[in-house]
This record gives structure tokens, C-alpha cells and sequence, in this order.
């Protein structure tokens, strides 16, 4: 970290400084947390009984299916999601422009509207009934698939023009050049922003909590409202392990991703491995207009490099 | 047509709810944003990790769980009665925190080593080099991602009509249980939204016109 574009090398006295700092920063961000932890364990929140639910098998076996039912609204809407964002990538790059032009209205509409809302329309009836479960698989399926269908048209463009042009030369039909050349090499260097946003679908899946899907939130406030512990109800402790177990599970996504990004840089095929980004918000709504280049991988200097490993579970 | 018409004031209100949230919400994500990304270049190592824990953790939990521990252990345990407008405005503001803090960060390393060094060769103080230098050109790098990040703040916004907040999505919940047909009630609160994110859209297309320099 000496080297930054902030500070020079510290001398003797920025370092004597700096180690001031250091025990002030500690001693700050220290007293933060004793106080929390202090506040709650004046409330009783430490009280061993509280915390024993998690050995009822009951209790186990409840946040265990709730996992279950989380993991399967995510594979669910996953691939889902990515077969829609291969159906749309297609429709933009389409020759024919009322398809293109359909692709992109719709593209640009899903993106722009709150998941949320579009999971609460399915839900109530928009387009016939749905269960909790197909309108939170939906929902996210059409929302994650705009996205990574934007993800897959940069990574289509980001392939060597000339590929394309000696692809046609050869003689290939333009089916055989999008699904033999440029897809599979889009998704190759896409993978790891690909992979951030299944991270956004996985913790997007929460939403299921509002439509009343039983899924892992949705499991821990029914376990902390029905199990009063001599009168107080376990929400610090439910939160607490559902919390560590979506963190664990987004880190592990996200550093498939770091992986898969440092990997694909030892290669060299030419097309440059698009940076594991932000796995969030970040695809702007309404830049589809914008130039977008290989995956915003301009700063290569971000993200991979100092994640520290292994804060999986430090959740509250 | 009815939908609207009937209840412009629900509406209103609804549209009034989502933008007071996206604004109070941003304000305080950038003064966080702002607060963690300081940290996370400082040269004081216990608030580089604090810093780079916060963004980890936050980053890679659901907005959906942090309203749950906004509403249900905040109150309780820490600051009893806060209404309920509070407690959204902290969840959706620390959430967006993260991401600001992030984007604040790779703006800055944006900025060429060499320049820095330059500008301290020619004698240039630190308050210089961050005023002349660094933070005209980080910020520019900033803009764009800072614009999707207040977009997707308004619609996450929507998470928080969902916990006992007036806003656009609490208007579609509560026409919706008024028997009011939904296709017509997503159609007006989706003209909504994107007026709100559209106007975010062209702020900051205009900022970014303004503060272009070649580079």
C-alpha cells in the first residue's frame, strides 16, 4: 500500500503519525463494537438459552429447508435467467430491426422497473397465477436475463472483428458464426461478470420474503416469532446465522469469480478476461446507450487483490 | 385510466415517499461512501480493514436482511422507537454505502501513479496534489458509475414499501389489495420510476458533459 497515488513513502514523522493513528482508528472502531456488544448483552441477547434453539433439530431442520428452498429459487431463476439473457443477446444483435428494436424496449423497460414490482405483479396476477415460488423465479429470471444479456452483447463485441469477417469468409452461416465463434468466446471472457451478477440473483432471492416464498428470510422471522426464549424472541440470533450463511454464500460466488478472473489473465487468447466487478447494482439502467467496452474493465487496478479472504460469518 | 385518476393523491404521495427515501437515503450513503472510501486508501491500516470489511459485508448481504435487522433488532436493542422512514432511510443509505465507497475508490486509482509523483517532484503540498491533481480527475472517473449507483437506489428504495413505508411500491401493494386491475397499476407506477430514474439519468449525463476534459 506504499505505493499510492495519495500518499508518498512515510518519513519518520508521518510514520510515528501514522502509528498514532493507528491506536486512535483501533481504539475508535474497537469502542464502536464493545458498545454494541455491551448494549446487547445488557438486553440479554447473549443468554445462552437464547441461543441454544439452534440445537433443537427442529429448528435445524427448519433454516435447513429454508436454504434448501433459497438455493432452489436461485438454480431456478439462474438458469432461467441465462437462457433469457441468451434469447435477448440474440434479439439485439438481430439483423431484423423490429426484433431489435423489441429486444431492446424490452431490455431497457425490465431493467429500469424495481425488481421488487415486478415480482409483486407476477405474484398478484399479471399474467395468470402464480405460486410465490414461480413469481420470485420469474421476476428474477426476466430481470437478471436483461442484465446479462448486456453482459453477453459486450462480450460478443469485445471479440476481434476480424474473427467475424474470416468466420463469413470461410463460408459460415451467421447462425454458425454467433454459436461456434462469438458466444462461446463472449462468454469465456464474460464469465467472471457473469458470475457477479448470479451473486445479485442469489441475494435478490430474498425479495421472496415480501411475496411470502418460505425461503430463508422469510423461515428465520417465523422461527424468531415462534420461538419466545422466557419471553424475548431470538431476531439478534436468527439474523445473526441467516446472515452468515448468505454472506458465505455470496463470497463464495464472488470469489468463483476473483478466481476465475485471475486465471483467465495467465492466458493468452487476446481477449482480455472482463474484471469480476461489483456484484451488484452496478449495470446502469439506461447507459445502453453508452459505449460499452469489455466489461467496465478499465481500472484493472480494482477489487480482486484485496479481498480479504475469510469474513465469512462476521455477519452482525 | 381509472387507477390513476381515482387515486392521484395515493399516487402522489407514493411518488412523493419513493424520491424523499432515494434522496435522504443518498445524502447519507455519500457521507458514509465518502467516510469508508477515506478509510480504505488511508495509510492507517486498522481502518483499511475496517474499511474493507464494511464494503464486504454489506456488499455481500441482501438489502432484504439488513431492513429485517433495520426493523426488527435496531429499535429493540439500540435506539427504541424510531419511526419507521428512519429505519428504511439507515438500511437502504449503509447498503448504498458500500457501493459509493467502491466506486470512490477505483475513481481514485484511476488517477496515473506518475502524476502524483509529478506533481510532489515540483514541490506541490498534498492539499495541492489532491486539489490540482487527484481529485479533479477522480472525480470525473466517478460521475457515471455514481448516476447507476442513485439508479439503482431508487429501485431498491421499493424494498422499503414493503416495510412499513409510503412510497411507490406500498401504492401498489395497497391498490392492488383495493381490487384495482394490476396490469394498469404497474403500468402508471412504472412511468413513475422511470420518470425518477430518468431524471437521475440526465442529471448526471449533464454533469458528465459539463466537468469532460480530454484525457
Amino acid at each position: 500500500m506504499s505505493a499510492s497515488v495519495l500518499f508518498d513513502a512515510p518519513g519518520p514523522k508521518a510514520k510515528v503519525r501514522n502509528r498514532i493513528y493507528s491506536v486512535v482508528g483501533t481504539a475508535a472502531v474497537l469502542g464502536l463494537f464493545v458498545w454494541v456488544v455491551l448494549r446487547l448483552n445488557e438486553k440479554g441477547e447473549f443468554e445462552g438459552a437464547l441461543w441454544d434453539i439452534f440445537n433443537y433439530s427442529g429448528i435445524r431442520d427448519n433454516i435447513f429447508e429454508a436454504l434448501l428452498a433459497t438455493l432452489k429459487a436461485f438454480v431456478f431463476a439462474g438458469v432461467l435467467s441465462l437462457v433469457f439473457a441468451v434469447v435477448l443477446c440474440v434479439g439485439r444483435l438481430s439483423d431484423h430491426r423490429p426484433v431489435r428494436w423489441a429486444s431492446v424496449i424490452f431490455i431497457d423497460l425490465f431493467r429500469s422497473i424495481p425488481l421488487l414490482i415486478t415480482i409483486f405483479a407476477l405474484w398478484v396476477g399479471i399474467v395468470g397465477d402464480m405460486t410465490p415460488f414461480w413469481a420470485l423465479v420469474v421476476g428474477l429470471a426476466i430481470y437478471n436475463g436483461c442484465v446479462q444479456a448486456e453482459v453477453l452483447r459486450a462480450g460478443v463485441n469485445a471479440v476481434p472483428k476480424g474473427q467475424r469477417e474470416a468466420a463469413y469468409a470461410l463460408g459460415l452461416t451467421k447462425t454458425q458464426v454467433t454459436a461456434g465463434i462469438l458466444f462461446p468466446q463472449a462468454v469465456r471472457s464474460m464469465l467472471p461478470t457473469i458470475i457477479s451478477q448470479l451473486v445479485v440473483t442469489l441475494k435478490d432471492t430474498s425479495l421472496g420474503y415480501l411475496i411470502l416464498y418460505p425461503e430463508l428470510l422469510y423461515s428465520a422471522r417465523l422461527i424468531a416469532n415462534n420461538t419466545p426464549v422466557n419471553g424475548t424472541y431470538p431476531f439478534v440470533q436468527t439474523v445473526t446465522v441467516v446472515g452468515a450463511i448468505y454472506i458465505g454464500l455470496c463470497l463464495a460466488l464472488s470469489s468463483l469469480a476473483t478466481w476465475i478472473e485471475k486465471r483467465g489473465r495467465r492466458t493468452k487468447t487476446g481477449i482480455a478476461v472482463a474484471a469480476a466487478a461489483e456484484p451488484a447494482e452496478a449495470p446502469g439502467v439506461l447507459d445502453a446507450a453508452a459505449p460499452e467496452g469489455p466489461g467496465r474493465a478499465e481500472d484493472g487496478s480494482k477489487g480482486p487483490d484485496d479481498d480479504p479472504k475469510g469474513t465469512v460469518g462476521k455477519s452482525n | 385510466m381509472n387507477v390513476l385518476t381515482d387515486n392521484l393523491s395515493l399516487f402522489r404521495e407514493g411518488f412523493i415517499g419513493t424520491v424523499e427515501l432515494t434522496v435522504v437515503s443518498g445524502i447519507i450513503a455519500m457521507v458514509l461512501g465518502v467516510i469508508i472510501a477515506a478509510f480504505r486508501v488511508s495509510p492507517v491500516p486498522p481502518l483499511r480493514v475496517f474499511g474493507t470489511l464494511w464494503v464486504n459485508i454489506l456488499r455481500n448481504t441482501p438489502l432484504t436482511l439488513l431492513f429485517l435487522v433495520a426493523f426488527f433488532i435496531l429499535p429493540k436493542i439500540l435506539f427504541p422507537d424510531v419511526d419507521s422512514f428512519v429505519l428504511g432511510v439507515v438500511a437502504l443509505g449503509f447498503y448504498t454505502s458500500s457501493f459509493i465507497a467502491e466506486a470512490l475508490r477505483s475513481g481514485i486509482n484511476t488517477v496515473p501513479m506518475g502524476q502524483a509523483e509529478a506533481a510532489r517532484a515540483i514541490g506541490m503540498s498534498f492539499t495541492q496534489v489532491m486539489r490540482v491533481v487527484v481529485l479533479p480527475q477522480a472525480t470525473r472517473a466517478v460521475i457515471a458509475p455514481m448516476g447507476s449507483i442513485f439508479i439503482a437506489l431508487t429501485k431498491n428504495s421499493a424494498i422499503a414499501g414493503g416495510f412499513d413505508n409510503v412510497d411507490l411500491f406500498n401504492v401498489t401493494k395497497t391498490l392492488s389489495n383495493d381490487g384495482y386491475d394490476i396490469t394498469m397499476i404497474f403500468i402508471w407506477v412504472t412511468v413513475a420510476y422511470l420518470i425518477i430514474t430518468y431524471a437521475i439519468n440526465g442529471a448526471f449525463r449533464l454533469l458528465e458533459h459539463r466537468m469532460e476534459v480530454a484525457r
